[in-house]
């Protein structure tokens, strides 16, 4: 395959646990992740609902305190969020106070390192970078699903970061818009030249997008399985009928279903 | 003659079928507004004649003739000015002293929850007491003359706003609290960028629900004890069964309530271009 590339992300035996209030007791949600992303890579995490995907990426972005484990970016343990990541999330956390363009500004605003001209400039051209030309003075209600989620990874985009989080970000789409965003981001991703960290629970859109599949198991979650996608690296939407795209959907479906079916059975026991 | 759809607003529409739909059209705009003056013109006239006929006592009903020739007289020989003067200075010097206290201490209270904990109980019962029951209170402490009134008026206005700002800044929503998180916002970039833009809403409704407050404050405040102003007017014309004068008052206060509300309205209305869903 690749030559190896330089190691962008990597999660050393991550463990987490919630305070229940209701039970009274830490409740485990990782138990141990490691996974390391390399440059310019996608790596999507699937897993059967409610395993702690989710959990797994605010703990990379450091919006949530591990309890074991270290996750490391660039060589640097990760304690709080910082400029070298930015979370893509889903369509409703755009700020409806503010139009597209300052929607995008957001992050270089807090960050108070560029001028208000030089703002503005990069504000305008990754509103052209994701195609909303024309929409920037637009507040998020005037826009489609799709269009929000655009603003939302030029947001993210926005602040330069090395490593791109995005939870679940086309969830709330509908079927035919989720396809085409699926395309733009990865036109998106190419032109920025960013590593991406992807969380799903759609199996086709893992394999449609990543250059890796990591599998969690059901919660506490570990890695089960990490399924390299050896499909060609210039994807378009002609490759979800390939029979390669069909064996590595049957694997991945068993995977997490067979983790379902135990993470059933343990919480009946 | 054929008309393109593009010429409508240019060529008046000369041909028979467009005439009647235009007509149509218009009075589909207008008919709300159209039915509502009729009605008040209706009762006006129903009003006047009652008494015209002798139908009804003008001594307790006035009518719309005789309050109009007593305003006019008022505003004429100028008689009416010192009182409102008076109540529109207790208005400001009430209303402003409420939004200077309540909008920064309901934003304080809804952001830190130890602050809320121990001001919410006195808040609470006394936002659920009439203020108006504080009157004999506050005349002793006050007196009757300008201050009484800015308390009262102060004490009714300041809870609504005072509460519904609060409650804007509490119920932001907790994604925007993590969005800003992940982009590294420190406590106060989070208060400038996320509390205040979300609790904008509740605050201009809060200033809303205090306007009322306010007018209610004005003319019971002046009533109970006073020397000047609209609801003092009012009491001393309503003792001497100067109906006509009572009716004047009434009407300047709501007229003063009306156009108050609209102004606020349209100040609500310039934050109504991300708010689709909240049309007053």
């Amino acid at each position: 395959m690749n030559a190896p590339r330089p190691v962008k992300l990597e999660a050393k035996a991550v463990r987490l646990a919630f305070y229940n209030e209701r039970m009274k007791r830490q409740l485990p949600v990782l138990g141990g992740i490691d996974l390391s992303v390399h440059e310019g890579e996608l790596v999507a995490i699937v897993g059967p609902s409610g395993c702690g995907k989710s959990t797994f990426l605010a703990a990379v972005d450091g919006l949530v305190k591990l309890t074991g484990g270290e996750i490391v970016v660039d060589g640097k343990a990760v304690t709080a969020p910082g400029p070298d990541r930015a979370m893509v999330f889903q369509q409703d956390s755009l700020f409806p106070w503010r139009t597209v363009s300052r929607n995008v500004m957001y992050g270089l605003e807090l960050q108070n390192r560029l001028s208000k001209a030089q703002i503005r400039e990069r504000a305008a051209a990754l509103v052209d970078l994701v195609g909303l030309s024309g929409f920037a003075e637009h507040y998020p209600h005037e826009l489609s699903g799709g269009m929000r989620q655009r603003v939302n990874i030029a947001r993210a985009l926005a602040t330069d970061p090395e490593l791109l989080l995005l939870d679940e970000p086309f969830a709330a789409l509908d079927a035919q818009t989720r396809e085409f965003m699926q395309v733009e981001l990865l036109k998106i991703l190419s032109r920025a030249g960013k590593t991406a960290l992807f969380v799903t629970h759609q199996i086709d859109e893992a394999i449609f997008l990543a250059n890796r599949v990591a599998v969690f198991s059901a919660r506490p979650a570990r890695i089960k399985e990490v399924i390299a996608i050896d499909l060609p690296a210039q994807r378009s939407l002609e490759v979800k009928f390939q029979p390669r795209f069909r064996e590595l959907q049957d694997h991945i479906w068993r995977l997490i279903y067979e983790e379902s079916a135990s993470g059933g059975m343990a919480m009946a026991g | 003659m054929t008309v393109t759809p593009a010429d409508d607003d240019l060529i008046p529409a000369s041909d028979d079928a467009g005439a009647p739909a235009a007509v149509a059209s218009r009075w589909k705009r207008n008919e709300n507004f159209v039915l509502g003056t009729l009605a008040v013109i209706a009762f006006l006239l129903f009003w006047e004649c009652s008494v015209l006929f002798g139908w009804i006592n003008p001594l307790f009903t006035s009518s719309p003739s005789r309050i109009w020739a007593a305003g006019y007289e008022m505003f004429r020989d100028g008689s009416i000015y010192p009182d409102l003067a008076v109540s529109a200075e207790e208005f400001v010097l009430g209303y402003g002293l409420a939004v200077i206290v309540g909008v920064p201490l309901g934003i304080l209270m809804g952001w830190y929850s130890r602050l809320n904990a121990v001001l919410d109980p006195f808040v609470n019962a006394l936002y659920a007491t009439p203020r108006i029951a504080l009157m004999p209170l506050i005349i002793i402490w006050f007196g009757i003359d300008l201050s009484a009134k800015i308390a009262i008026i102060f004490l009714s206005t300041v809870f609504p706003i005072l509460v519904n700002t609060m409650t804007g800044v509490r119920t932001m929503e907790r994604d925007f609290v993590k969005v800003a998180r992940s982009f590294g916002a420190s406590d106060g970039q989070l208060f400038k960028t996320v509390a205040l833009p979300s609790s904008v809403p509740n605050l201009l409704t809060g200033l809303r629900l205090g306007l009322g407050h306010a007018l209610i404050g004005i003319v019971v405040g002046e009533m109970y004890g006073a020397s000047a102003g609209i609801g003092f007017m009012m009491q001393t014309a309503g003792a001497t069964f100067q109906t006509d004068k009572v009716m004047v008052g009434i009407l300047i206060i709501a007229a003063a309530g009306m156009s108050l509300t609209q102004v606020l309205k349209m100040i609500e209305a310039r934050f109504d271009v991300w708010r689709p869903d909240h049309h007053v």
